[in-house]
């Protein structure tokens, strides 16, 4: 290879970048930072360390076609498959849960595959079934759908499975999913609550009747909830300024740099911070909508949209869980929690963004 | 079934699209209403919520105030050691079983599990409590090194409050001990609460208990950044502690010291008071306790030994234990006739040795009597029989009327133990007491033929060594009674301003003083030439003083021989006195249990008190009994 001028590099580099999704990614990272820096300084360098790997990786897929991924979809989901069957029978066990699948040279979280590949393999189902689509279509949708989301529910690892049936569910009903059968549905799974609630997990009952009334039990179960409110009521409308939050900076606050990273934003930037990263994830999600509607066939539409807006339950699922509205499940703040892991995969989701617009005329015949 | 075509298709993704970008727009303005409502409307709620977290008030429990005799001398005071504390509710195994790995590695004897269960039974909630006390600095480091297995355990550092001479006045001085319930129910009646928060010890009896809040002080708060562990981060803001007053009390301790020792083995009580003040220069009630043992939680061993032995070490015999005063009683007895014109002092009887009423026949202790008897030899000598007559002329109500004066069968009020309930009120009979005492009605009337005995100091008559001080001080000034009190002054640690509290006015009895005059010199004579001679010979200074046994043991018509009698049945020995006769600066009561006739065991002690309270002679043994001829007392 030629010796590369820097223009050059970095305009190879940038070729297959989407500016406004990049500028506002880069937002929330620099709010990541900053809020690392205050609750686990300790971490910012690792939390670098997994902003590049995760910038690279985007790099890669948005350099990646979007018909390629689509190939992918059938192996990949049904690989995930088999490794939640894996880790549902070998799985390692931690804090009392089995996510985890030691393939001997690297310990892998199949759920956090199936966050991508799930949104792939119903997008590229629906797009072969696109001239047809009869209920039976839907029946097998809703198969594919389920299947994972119970082997993730029942690791247990609810936040996942919210998520990772959030993007199926997605796909499903942006293509076109009949109101009949949503609202059959919603009926169903009003009827079906006491059944749902007699599967959950005590932790989980626990959770969800913690939301309800977080004060009965304020040592126990109650403390996340009541600690993470009163620090975010506490912030006000200009916060305590960074740093100087009392409840995440004497730990008041649990999982401060992990999943109620939000609190300690709240805390130190008030209403105010609380206001731009509410802004800043509508500007993501609102560049996800116009790549969505942009993109050039089926496939990539339904995949472009549900990705956008996965996006927006992770933001929406934290930052409720944080506020009190909803029950308490592991799901990080997207792009702003510490951790390498969700960091990839939401930039892998960044990078499909960017591929399916890179490529919006490229398959329009 | 359903075709499409792709314009369709993207059509209803629009609109599907449209639909959930509604559905995001309305979960944000939910969660933006929710920021809006903790952070704006309830945002005041929050920030003391968060507040709250963050501070603790740490209450810093001031030093208590020290206890001196009227001389500077300590009695009590405070000193600071090393405890091993435990907070039950921070245990999270079996209690047992945390102690047993305590035990590894510092010395836990039984009894300090077993104090500690005590101490736990009667805690209140989330205490931490002392499983050793006194640690050694070598356990103190031993125990620092491994803090960290024991969590809910740890090392602080206290006052401890210390009476540096043992069992000594400790009837006087009380003790301290954990706060119970009913000391809660004193510090809410005081509206103490805010003041004893953190504050573990409380006043059980004597001085103690009476001055708590004199000697507490007043707690110091520090405001403590804490984080969520509870560990401090670090100090906002600090008001100290203000120590407690310092007690300084009328006793003298050397006095007090030599009184006590003056008993020797045996029980009793003596009280001495400043006639001119009321001030009390020695209480005393032996046999003491160590009030040491009490301040972190007794030990079962020491309690039981306490509770059961036959001595009963913990009642205070000064205030509670009740005595017919005897002989003790024919000075006022003889006051009473000269005030109320029944006799002449000059007037004699001739004493066959007994006097019939009725027919009950009372004895006289001089087997044959004392002969021509007037009033000076009835109390040098202690002639029986001139007052079995003089009660009977005088009846029991003007005996009352008139005894009540000098404050017997009353509550002196001495500042000792809790208001009121501390002091035993004995008993001066009267028609009217007798109706209150009894519930029988044959049994509420008054024999004219009980009144004689009284005349004697028998009968129904039982007053507390305190009373019988009180009143022969007031004989002593005159008629003149000022109220016995322990504390001369109560200085400000801080500023060493001192307060007198104010002084109780003193009554005066109306009495003629040529009356009071006929009964000191018969008083002056017990000691040159009459019962207590013997006791006082030699003394170098005059005093006045009257013997008296108290009958325990009645043996109708038959001769009382001391030694055939089992020792715990034997009469109780009283003295009362004052000196010097012509200007007293001291009078004291001694009653000395069980101790036979007061001439030969009370006497000898109050020879003891008044040589070193006159003269500062320091006796080298306790008092000897001194063998008299029995002569009637």
């Amino acid at each position: 290879m030629n010796r590369w001028h820097p223009r050059q590099l970095w305009f190879w580099l940038m070729a297959p970048i989407d500016v406004p999704l990049m500028l506002v990614t880069g937002l929330l990272l620099l709010v990541a930072l900053a809020m690392v820096a205050s609750a686990a300084p300790e971490r910012i360098g690792n939390q670098v360390f997994n902003m590049s790997v995760a910038l690279v990786v985007m790099r890669i897929v948005a350099q990646t076609p979007p018909q390629r991924l689509m190939h992918l979809a059938l192996p990949v989901y049904v690989g995930g498959l088999l490794l939640l069957i894996g880790v549902a029978l070998f799985g390692d066990i931690s804090k009392g849960a089995r996510r985890w699948l030691n393939l001997g040279f690297m310990r892998v979280q199949p759920s956090e595959i199936m966050k991508i590949a799930m949104p792939l393999m119903l997008a590229w189902y629906f797009q072969r079934h696109e001239a047809l689509l009869r209920l039976r279509d839907y029946a097998i949708a809703a198969i594919i759908l389920l299947l994972p989301t119970a082997l993730i529910a029942r690791q247990p690892d609810l936040g996942t499975a919210i998520l990772v049936f959030a993007a199926g569910f997605y796909v499903i009903f942006l293509a076109g999913l009949p109101w009949k059968v949503i609202i059959g549905m919603t009926v169903a799974a009003i009827g079906g609550a006491p059944l749902i609630w007699g599967a959950l997990h005590d932790y989980q009952r626990a959770r969800i009747l913690t939301l309800l009334d977080p004060e009965k039990d304020p040592l126990g179960k109650g403390f996340h909830i009541i600690q993470s409110t009163i620090a975010i009521g506490s912030g006000g409308i200009l916060g305590k300024g960074w740093g100087q939050g009392t409840q995440a900076q004497l730990e008041f606050i649990p999982e401060r740099h992990t999943d109620f990273i939000f609190s300690v934003l709240s805390e130190e930037f008030g209403l105010l911070g609380n206001t731009v990263l509410l802004g800043l994830y509508s500007l993501l999600v609102g560049r996800g909508v116009m790549i969505a509607v942009n993109a050039p066939n089926s496939f990539m539409r339904l995949f472009a949209g549900a990705i956008t807006l996965i996006f927006f339950t992770y933001a929406f699922v934290n930052m409720g869980m944080v506020s009190g509205i909803l029950p308490v499940v592991g799901v990080p703040l997207p792009f702003v929690s510490y951790g390498g892991t969700s960091l990839v995969t939401l930039f892998v989701g960044i990078g499909i963004l960017m591929s399916i617009h890179r490529h919006r005329m490229l398959v329009q015949k | 079934m359903e075709f499409r075509n792709p314009q369709e298709d993207l059509d209803r993704f629009k609109s599907r699209l449209t639909i959930t970008v509604g559905f995001v727009l309305v979960c944000f303005g939910l969660l933006f209403a929710r920021f809006f409502w903790l952070q704006v409307v309830q945002h005041d709620y929050f920030d003391t919520r968060a507040e709250d977290n963050r501070i603790s008030l740490v209450p810093l429990v001031p030093n208590r105030g020290l206890i001196l005799d009227r001389n500077g001398v300590i009695l009590a005071r405070n000193y600071s050691a090393y405890t091993l504390e435990i907070t039950p509710s921070k245990i999270h195994d079996e209690l047992d079983t945390a102690i047993d790995g305590l035990a590894t590695i510092i010395d836990i004897q039984p009894k300090d599990r077993k104090r500690f269960r005590k101490l736990l039974d009667e805690s209140r909630n989330f205490e931490s409590l002392p499983i050793r006390t006194r640690l050694s600095d070598e356990e103190v480091a031993k125990f620092i090194a491994n803090r960290y297995r024991f969590p809910g355990m740890d090392v602080k550092a206290r006052l401890f409050r210390q009476y540096p001479f043992g069992a000594f006045a400790s009837h006087m001085l009380g003790y301290i001990g954990r706060i119970n319930d009913d000391d809660l129910v004193l510090i809410a009646q005081a509206d103490q609460d805010a003041n004893f928060r953190g504050t573990d010890h409380f006043g059980k009896t004597g001085l103690e208990q009476r001055y708590e809040f004199e000697l507490h002080g007043i707690t110091g708060f520090e405001q403590i950044e804490v984080d969520a562990g509870g560990h401090a981060v670090r100090t906002l803001a600090r008001t100290a502690p203000v120590a407690g007053n310092n007690l300084t009390l009328t006793i003298d301790a050397k006095l007090q010291e030599i009184a006590e020792k003056a008993f020797g083995h045996r029980r009793g009580a003596l009280v001495a008071i400043d006639p001119t003040n009321g001030g009390v220069l020695a209480l005393v009630s032996v046999p003491n306790y160590d009030p040491n043992l009490f301040v972190d939680g007794i030990a079962t061993a020491d309690w039981d030994a306490l509770n059961n032995s036959p001595d009963k070490p913990m009642i205070n015999r000064a205030l509670n234990g009740t005595y017919p005063p005897g002989s003790t009683f024919k000075p006022y007895m003889a006051l009473a006739a000269l005030t109320y014109g029944k006799r002449r002092p000059e007037q004699a009887i001739v004493d066959p040795g007994y006097f019939t009423f009725g027919n009950y026949t009372f004895r006289d202790d001089k087997e044959g009597g004392h002969g021509v008897v007037d009033m000076y030899k009835s109390i040098v000598e202690s002639c029986d029989t001139y007052y079995y007559i003089l009660a009977n002329d005088l009846g029991i109500d003007a005996i009352a009327t008139f005894m009540r004066q000098f404050g017997f069968g009353q509550r002196t009020g001495v500042d000792l133990g809790l208001e009121g309930s501390a002091e035993s009120e004995g008993s001066l009979p009267s028609q009217e007491w007798k109706r209150k005492r009894f519930k029988k009605p044959e049994q509420q009337k008054w024999y004219a033929g009980e009144t004689i005995s009284i005349g004697i100091g028998q009968g129904y008559n039982a007053y507390t060594p305190i009373q019988m001080a009180q009143a022969v001080a007031g004989l002593a000034n005159d008629g003149v009674m000022y109220p016995p009190h322990l504390v001369q002054a109560i200085t400000d640690v801080r500023t060493g301003e001192k307060t007198f509290p104010p002084p109780k006015p003193p009554r005066t009895i109306p009495l003629r003083q040529q009356h009071i005059d006929v009964v000191k010199r018969a008083m002056v004579g017990v000691v040159t030439e009459g019962t207590a001679a013997l006791a006082f010979a030699n003394a170098g200074y005059v005093s006045a003083g009257k013997t008296g046994t108290a009958q325990l043991y009645s043996l109708k018509g038959a001769q009382y021989k001391e030694g055939a009698v089992r020792e715990d049945l034997r009469d109780h020995a009283l003295y009362i006195a004052f000196a010097p006769a012509d200007q007293p600066k001291i009078a004291l009561a001694i009653v000395v249990e069980n101790g036979g006739f007061g001439s030969q065991a009370a006497a000898p002690i109050a020879r003891q008190v008044l040589d070193y309270y006159l003269l500062g002679k320091v006796p080298e043994a306790p008092a000897k009994i001194v063998s008299t001829v029995q002569e009637g007392d």
